[in-house]
């Protein structure tokens, strides 16, 4: 029988494509059920009835993908609650139409593009994360261009670089640069450098920024706690 | 005007509001955009304190009492700028108009400036409509929002070829400042739509005007900063930065103050309150006495009592032909309120 912990174990694997984070973590799940026979209803909610039309169908579509995949599951049906879109969302998803059918001649094309620049956006930011501990450590911009991924001490920060960097096919092993061109994957040369990490800190603040301004929306929203996360336990009350 | 510690800020509020979302003004058929969309901006209220959160009943429409007292009573405020947003596919008579707020600023001289808009689907019935409004409100600034509906349409943006007619009209009407909304909008649905680049080609082709992108491209500061450092009449407006985080995320406050400090610069970022969303005393209050909370922040460019005078009120002055007291103005002559190659309002602002 399949696990409602399974489900939610999936589920963290669906990230908000503009906050780089799991739907679970940022409280977007406000439901899952499992039925003995494997029947998976999963609920998701958003801070504003106006999110993004295109972030809420990759999520709602990737939920869907990822409960689907689960061992022992029958049927999968992921509902998008409260969202202007909904019902547009909801049924596209249903009939796995992808986005175009799914909004007719308000989308012109599929939104591998816009994930791929979103992915690009999530390197930038995890860059700095890795590097700014190693620059508040006394270590150079200079030697910063010289190290690989290999360098780099074990963290989950670095783990997540590197799955956002193989993800878009970038180089992502021991021996790759630790900075590189999250467009071409050339490793970024000394004089680049200091622009570059520049805009990675930006990237970084405008993503947390941006994820703590949602986080507080949905509070205000669904009394979700203050970072919009909601535990297993309320999960449970939810349901 | 505000006074602490001995030094005095003039207050220009650049980016507030007069509106009418009572459900009164709903338009049948469409109730659930009209509702989602105030219940969306009473959600932003709630990240300013708590003793300033209004009931969903009073955000609907604030009273023409409330506001004179919120804003220029309570708020410190010497000049108030109406940016209007019409959404008249929600609201019957629109959500905050230019005919509202001209109504109100016609009632208490020397407060406000009212804004006007004009949106590239209307035509030569548009231009001919900003002509009119331009000769009755005597705009010197345009808000453009251009994520509205309208008949099927969701949007349009700055580089649409009916845009630069408009862009050009606005020029040959004496109107310098083109306000520009980025938030949320939601068309093309299949591209980023909070995408700042119409501003950078609109920016580039029409130097002789300023563009202040109001709640500075959020939630994409990068790509706004990264155009704004290249674009020498491109403007912060901090509408939402100051109420939307300074209370409820001062860590990131300080970091996005930081950032838009260093890369657009203390003389091109604009204090406005996004009143009713907000009230602007906390904010101005509160950002009078900011300053970034640690070490952590020392790379960033510094914040001074000059930096903030400009901000609150002195670089919005100067994009509107603001007469300021010689008492609100910074000691040192010789630096400049807003960027050199800022396209001022050469005359007085009529209303």
């Amino acid at each position: 029988m399949t696990e409602r912990a399974q489900i939610l174990a999936a589920l963290a694997s669906v990230r908000d494509p503009e906050l780089d984070a799991p739907v679970t973590d940022l409280g977007f799940v406000s439901s899952c059920v499992v039925s003995a026979a494997g029947d998976v209803q999963v609920r998701l909610r958003l801070p504003t009835y106006f999110c993004a039309p295109n972030f809420a169908f990759l999520m709602v579509a990737d939920a869907y993908d990822a409960v689907s995949q689960v061992a022992g599951v029958r049927h999968a049906e992921v509902i998008l609650d409260d969202h202007f879109a909904a019902d547009a969302i909801n049924a596209g998803v249903a009939a796995r139409s992808g986005f175009v059918q799914a909004f007719g001649e308000l989308a012109a094309g599929e939104l591998d593009e816009l994930r791929t620049d979103f992915v690009r956006k999530a390197v930038l930011a995890g860059t700095d994360r890795v590097c700014r501990p190693l620059l508040a450590a006394g270590r150079s911009t200079e030697e910063l261009a010289g190290l690989t991924l290999g360098d780099l001490p074990p963290s989950p920060d670095l783990d997540r670089l590197r799955s956002r960097r193989a993800e878009l096919g970038l180089p992502a092993d021991d021996d790759s640069a630790l900075l590189v061109d999250a467009v071409t994957g050339e490793a970024i040369g000394a004089q680049a450098l200091p622009l570059h990490l520049r805009r990675a800190r930006l990237t970084r603040v405008n993503l947390e920024a941006n994820g703590s301004i949602c986080g507080g929306m949905l509070q205000h929203r669904y009394g979700t706690d203050v970072h919009g996360a909601i535990t297993n336990s309320e999960l449970e009350g939810v349901r | 005007m505000y006074e602490k510690d001995g030094n005095k800020y003039f207050i220009v509020d650049s980016h507030m509001h007069y509106w009418d979302a009572s459900p009164q003004n709903w338009v049948p058929g469409a109730e659930q955009y009209a509702k989602g969309w105030i219940e969306c901006f009473h959600a932003y209220q709630s990240l300013g304190p708590p003793e300033t959160h209004w009931t969903l009943e009073h955000f609907y429409k604030a009273s023409e009492e409330d506001l004179m007292k919120d804003v220029f009573e309570d708020g410190y405020v010497d000049k108030a700028i109406f940016q209007p947003t019409y959404l008249t596919e929600w609201y019957a008579s629109g959500f905050n108009t230019a005919e509202q707020n001209g109504a109100l600023a016609a009632k208490h001289p020397d407060k406000f400036i009212v804004n006007g808009r004009w949106d590239p689907r209307d035509g030569d019935a548009g231009i001919k409509q900003l002509e009119e409004d331009v000769a009755r409100y005597g705009h010197k600034g345009v808000k453009m929002y251009t994520a509205e509906w309208r008949e099927g349409s969701r949007g349009w943006t700055l580089k649409d070829p009916e845009a630069y007619r408009f862009l050009e009209k606005s020029q040959e009407l004496g109107i310098k400042n083109i306000h520009v909304h980025k938030g949320p909008t939601i068309w093309p649905l299949d591209k980023d739509a909070f995408d700042v680049s119409d501003v950078d080609h609109a920016a580039t082709d029409f130097p002789e005007l300023n563009f202040i992108v109001e709640h500075v491209g959020l939630p994409r500061i990068e790509d706004f900063c990264f155009m704004a450092t290249q674009e020498p009449n491109v403007y912060a407006g901090l509408s939402v930065v100051i109420g939307g985080l300074m209370y409820a995320r001062p860590k990131f406050f300080a970091k996005v103050m930081g950032e838009l400090l260093f890369w657009v610069g203390e003389d091109k970022m604009t204090f406005g309150s996004d009143y009713s969303i907000w009230e602007p005393k906390w904010q101005i209050e509160g950002f009078v006495d900011w300053d970034y909370p640690s070490d952590e922040f020392s790379d960033y460019p510094r914040v001074t009592v000059d930096t903030k005078k400009k901000i609150l009120g002195l670089n919005a002055a100067k994009l509107y032909g603001i007469e300021v007291p010689e008492e609100f103005q910074i000691a040192d002559a010789s630096a400049p309120a807003a960027q050199d190659d800022a396209v001022l309002v050469d005359d007085g602002v009529r209303v």
